[in-house]
């Protein structure tokens, strides 16, 4: 019962916050309102047991994905208000789709069915959560069964920071850069020199 | 817990740790070593073509099941290997004149390729979508490349942003597909079919196909095509132009033969609608234009419209037709792309059809080459192209789609029209400025490499319609 009234909570803040997040006049509250549908999917995902998963979305969507869209919100000077102009030109046409998608869909859940096999060859895949913990049975599965996959994706990450450095690293000519070598390798005769100063001459 | 084949998979292994090394070596020996590096990468992926076939023999997994070798992949993989690495070797007397030394180019082409070589032999879903966002991603840096030039920025953003569409409605229909059956292998899945599909796979099926016509630009989902292809740097379009395309089109055939074989009639009559809608926007699309990287994009729709008739047929003498129309389309617009790159003047590169006028008086022999390249993709018997288009009409015509069949060679008498007119542009028409003599020795001898490959396989097809028969029985497990 509890556990019902809670997931309604965690689930309804969530798709508002969501209607929030592209209806929002100010493109920051539309982040803010990002994280906090972030930050009750997390929620969501602890009431299914999966704690990993609920902290990596913290971690990692919060932490990083919403304040890094923050940033970019902030600092570059992006004129919302022109982005928006076509919106209501386009807006019967969208809904006309987005309509006929969910009429479709809706007929698709409606005669949905499952393959036989499909219980059987989901279940094969997860170790029994009785002895291990959920983040335990995570590792076992992507390190051996999904190795291969997980490779492929540090690849496509490797792929994905050439791809920005190739893109927006510029080098400068004429900006001041630290050298910290340099620094360190100045001594007393190189940066100080002693002159006399005769009275009254000045130098 | 025993650990997998990776022997299977040594030309992958190869290429992602050479390509992770060629990094580090451009990260310490900065933009110099761009050349050497490129050079490098380029016999990387000659030795990964060597170590391809070593692998082969029988149809075997690995990792789970997830990697598949057979002798349908082994034939791709040589193919996109082939592609990728003449479109690097072409790229660098570009990158040295252009001035645009980066030593990132020749390791996104390397991983663009590993990331083909993965689709090709992808055997789950997953294992598909990540081949796929590995090749995507490296592209659409790759067509953005040349950052300070606005066209070719406005190139990449489009590639992505459409591209990130496509990818999305292609995982939206592999959740469906997996919602129904439980897993993503594509044995399992194939096995789970067998009683016949669902409306909601049927649905998921659909998906996934709009996600993968996007790939190998397929009408409905072309319309990027000509402004990336026109946007992005030559030698970056010659890439786009085959590899891609030829991992697309094997990652494709995989999908539709393997899991979804059992459900064939379902995917037929999309397959053979994408095939119409691309032959015909091919032909008729490319007749105004006058830029000739835009005219190849419009070729190209043409081309994959008559490759997927081979795989509406779907069955083995269809998909031979397929590989076939594949090989010789590799050779035809590398060495077109070949041509393009050396057209310039006072240093500059021209992209318009007219800059050809009189080609044949000022570079006989580069009118030649072209001559052979165009008359083969317009069909024209006995050329190479004619035979490609032959196979595949001749497969579509014993399994009874006669239809399709006579709209293919419709469509290519119209396109014969755009072909001929850059050969009339160049043997009749009077040139008015010569373009640049001296051109580098790497795009002649591929355009001479590509020409003779041309002709010698319109005197001797047997050996690569042999090969592309044994590569197709392999997928049907003859």
């Amino acid at each position: 019962m509890i556990q019902a009234l809670v997931f309604y909570v965690f689930a309804a803040i969530t798709v508002a916050s969501g209607v929030m997040v592209i209806s929002a006049r100010n493109p920051v509250h539309a982040v803010l309102f990002l994280i906090l549908a972030f930050f009750n999917s997390a929620g969501l995902f602890l009431l299914a047991g999966a704690e990993f998963l609920a902290m990596v979305l913290v971690v990692v969507y919060v932490g990083a994905v919403a304040v890094l869209f923050l940033f970019v919100v902030m600092m570059l000077d992006i004129n919302f208000v022109k982005l928006r102009e076509g919106f209501l030109q386009y807006l019967p046409i969208g809904a006309l789709i987005g309509l006929i998608l969910l009429v479709e869909l809706a007929l698709v859940y409606g005669s949905w069915s499952f393959a036989p096999e499909a219980p059987l060859s989901v279940a094969t895949r997860v170790p029994d959560l009785a002895v291990v913990t959920n983040t335990d049975a995570l590792g076992r599965l992507l390190f051996t069964d999904y190795f291969y996959l997980f490779q492929v994706a540090g690849l496509v990450l490797l792929v994905a920071m050439i791809g920005t450095i190739l893109l927006t690293l510029r080098s400068r000519p004429g900006v001041k850069k630290q050298n910290i070598a340099r620094q360190n390798a100045r001594t007393k005769e190189t940066s100080v020199e002693l002159r006399k100063v005769p009275t009254r001459g000045g130098i | 817990m025993e650990l997998p084949n990776f022997s299977l998979a040594l030309p992958e292994i190869f290429i992602a740790l050479s390509g992770m090394a060629l990094l580090i070596l451009g990260v310490f020996r900065k933009q110099e070593a761009t050349q050497g590096i490129a050079i490098l990468a380029v016999i990387t992926m000659v030795l990964a073509a060597l170590l391809v076939p070593a692998a082969s023999g029988n149809r075997a997994e690995t990792f789970g099941g997830m990697f598949v070798v057979d002798g349908f992949a082994v034939f791709s993989k040589l193919l996109v290997l082939v592609a990728s690495s003449l479109c690097l070797v072409m790229s660098v007397n570009w990158l040295v004149k252009e001035k645009l030394e980066r030593f990132e180019y020749p390791v996104l082409v390397l991983f663009a390729t590993l990331g083909m070589l993965l689709m090709i032999s992808a055997n789950n879903l997953i294992a598909l979508y990540l081949g796929l966002e590995l090749q995507s991603l490296s592209l659409y840096v790759l067509a953005a490349y040349q950052r300070d030039s606005g066209r070719a920025t406005e190139a990449g953003l489009k590639y992505f942003v459409l591209g990130s569409l496509a990818s999305g409605m292609l995982l939206y229909g592999s959740s469906l597909i997996y919602g129904f059956a439980g897993t993503t292998g594509f044995d399992a899945l194939a096995k789970a079919l067998e009683h016949g599909a669902p409306v909601g796979v049927i649905v998921g099926l659909v998906f996934v196909l709009a996600g993968l016509a996007f790939k190998i630009s397929a009408v409905p989902f072309h319309m990027w095509t000509p402004d990336v292809y026109e946007g992005a740097p030559t030698p970056v379009t010659a890439f786009f132009a085959v590899a891609p395309k030829i991992a697309a089109f094997s990652l494709l055939v995989r999908v539709m033969v393997g899991p979804f074989g059992a459900v064939t009639a379902q995917w037929q009559q999309v397959v053979v609608f994408v095939s119409v809608a691309s032959m015909l926007v091919g032909s008729f699309g490319a007749i105004a234009q006058s830029n000739i990287k835009r005219l190849m994009a419009y070729s190209s729709i043409g081309h994959v419209g008559y490759g997927l008739i081979g795989l509406a047929v779907g069955d083995q003498v269809g998909i031979r037709g397929l590989l076939i129309y594949l090989a010789i389309y590799l050779f035809m617009n590398v060495g077109t792309f070949a041509i393009i790159l050396a057209m310039r003047q006072k240093g500059r590169l021209l992209e318009g059809i007219d800059d050809l006028a009189g080609l044949s008086k000022t570079h006989p022999m580069m009118a030649v080459a072209m001559a052979i390249f165009m008359f083969s993709m317009a069909g024209v018997p006995p050329m190479a192209g004619f035979w490609g288009k032959f196979y595949v009409f001749m497969a579509a015509v014993d399994k009874g789609f006669i239809t399709l069949a006579i709209l293919g060679v419709l469509t290519s008498v119209v396109s014969a029209y755009y072909y001929l007119r850059i050969i009339k542009v160049m043997y009749f028409d009077e040139p008015k400025e010569a373009l640049d003599r001296g051109v580098s020795g790497s795009l002649t001898f591929i355009m001479g490499v590509n020409a003779l490959l041309i002709v010698v396989f319109t005197f001797i097809p047997s050996p690569l319609v042999s090969s592309a028969g044994a590569a197709a029985a392999s997928l049907f497990g003859g």
